[in-house]
């Protein structure tokens, strides 16, 4: 049919039912029933989604820590042994090559995990910069990914895992086995709520898929598509590359202020800490949409009919029951309570910036067991 | 993808709009080949009642969870009565397209308009060759 790749669960998603659609080059799953239904059941119970696309970038070596740290906004050198955490690759002038999740798998290991459309990007970025005592090997073709999401994602992994491995806290990983299969589970996730990021060979990503919806049915569990990642991970307020960031974007415009250590001495750190000297020119703001209607990116927003930013994503969320959307607008509009208008295609759509993440805690699933 | 319902008592427009002529006045609306493309349906811009349009005139939008789909006028003539029900509950454009899911009336010049407007079979045959 189409030249895109496949993940190695394609054929199980097809017997699934996945409507299929491209994106990042690869083939894979839009919704399997309804976009609203998966979303429900992130929120509810669990969801299943197959994250194969993204890329696996290992570091290894005498020198693989000081390559982290001089290509990662946030020190890989002070990560332990079984933690990852979230962090950003920047250029020279302070924009985001690309937002990663870093693991650090030995005392002189890491790997990074990171979006599928800037992998060839990031082996050539990382190959550049790094110092020839660090070994630098795509594992991307090789590693399968699952994410298990929701409330019940904790109950449904031991069904299939040891409970050293459901009972981590959020931002560790172990390796073990899942369904028999050896693994590397993380606490971690793009939803908002509890759940696993599951990391396999290629190979055994089938059985592990069919095995946690099996094992999962009677907790709920659904398998869910790209159109559910996104309206969750929106609800989240969490950015998207390409959307909230871009190698012109700055991090600590989209507010991630947490994942840059401001002194740091990385690719980019002097000129991210010059324009927030010079002040950002926008920030990134999470907005409710006050008439009906949806808002999506690229759509202008304006304050008393002039344009004063634009919006980087938009979506319904379910959870709420109203239109939400990220947009990037000069900092004085970004304060919760102000109001702007969003064009949707000539029309203005009221509209009110909010504090963001839109849901949290609860609402976003969050499980009240360890 | 599930079975595709074209009844036979409707013409139809390349653009997935079908058309129920009753005299001079068309009722207007989205197939269901179109709702089962664009997938949940939470927001309709519907036209305003007394706007003039022309055959391929945007007449509307309907958003889905994922995407927007411009609405195209099938027929010259004038807006009369636009289904506000659809403001309040678009989903009825997923669950009845043929019945409750209509769009609007159109109030037309009386001239054959129709005749580029596609048969049953024409309109099958047409979702035919863009599904797999």
């Amino acid at each position: 049919m189409s030249a895109a790749r496949h993940t190695p669960l394609h054929a199980a998603e097809l017997r699934h039912g996945a409507r299929m659609v491209e994106f990042a080059g690869f083939e894979l799953p839009l919704q399997f029933s309804k976009v609203l239904e998966e979303h429900a059941a992130v929120r509810e119970a669990a969801g299943l989604f197959d994250v194969s696309h993204m890329g696996q970038i290992e570091l290894a070596g005498p020198e693989a820590l000081d390559a982290a740290d001089h290509l990662l906004t946030r020190r890989a050198s002070t990560l332990g042994v079984g933690g990852v955490r979230y962090a950003l690759l920047c250029n020279e002038q302070g924009g985001v090559v690309d937002d990663v999740t870093v693991y650090r798998t030995a005392p002189d290991a890491l790997f990074l995990c990171v979006n599928a459309a800037n992998i060839e990007k990031d082996l050539a970025w990382i190959r550049k910069h790094a110092p020839s005592g660090a070994r630098v090997t795509d594992r991307s073709a090789q590693t399968a990914l699952l994410a298990l999401q929701g409330p019940a994602s904790a109950a449904v992994l031991r069904s299939v895992a040891a409970e050293a491995l459901v009972s981590q806290r959020r931002f560790r990983f172990a390796r073990g086995e899942v369904a028999g299969r050896d693994a590397l589970v993380s606490r971690t996730g793009y939803t908002g709520a509890d759940g696993y990021e599951i990391y396999c060979a290629a190979p055994d990503a089938e059985i592990l898929f069919e095995a946690l919806l099996a094992k999962g049915a009677a907790h709920g569990i659904r398998p869910c598509g790209l159109g559910a990642r996104d309206t969750l991970r929106l609800e989240a307020a969490l950015p998207l590359y390409g959307h909230e960031l871009d190698d012109t974007t700055s991090p600590l415009e989209a507010g991630l202020d947490r994942f840059v250590e401001r002194d740091g001495a990385f690719i980019g750190a002097a000129a991210i800490r010059e324009r927030a000297r010079a002040g950002h020119l926008r920030a990134l703001a999470g907005f409710v949409l006050v008439d009906r209607g949806v808002a999506r990116a690229g759509y202008e927003v304006t304050q008393a009919g002039h344009r004063v930013g634009v919006v980087t994503s938009g979506a319904p969320s379910p959870t709420l029951g109203k239109s939400i959307g990220l947009a990037y607008v000069p900092p004085p509009l970004a304060a919760p309570g102000t109001e702007v208008d969003v064009l949707m295609r000539g029309r203005a759509m009221r509209a009110q910036i909010v504090e963001t993440p839109f849901v949290r805690g609860e609402r976003a699933g969050k499980s009240t067991s360890a | 993808m599930s079975e595709t319902d074209i009844p036979d008592d409707l013409l139809y427009s390349s653009e997935d709009e079908w058309v129920r002529r009753e005299g001079e006045r068309v009722v207007i609306g989205i197939t269901d080949y179109a709702q089962q493309q664009l997938g949940e349906i939470v927001h309709v811009d519907l036209p305003e009642v007394g706007t003039r349009v022309e055959r391929g005139d945007e007449l509307g939008s309907i958003d889905s969870v994922k995407t927007v789909a411009e609405l195209y006028a099938p027929v010259s003539g004038e807006v009369v009565e636009a289904n506000e029900a659809l403001a309040e509950n678009p989903e009825l454009l997923n669950e009845d397209c043929y019945g409750d899911g209509w769009i609007a009336v159109l109030q037309t010049d009386g001239g054959d308009d129709d005749a580029h407007l596609l048969r049953p079979s024409a309109y099958r045959k047409h979702v035919a060759e863009r599904s797999d």
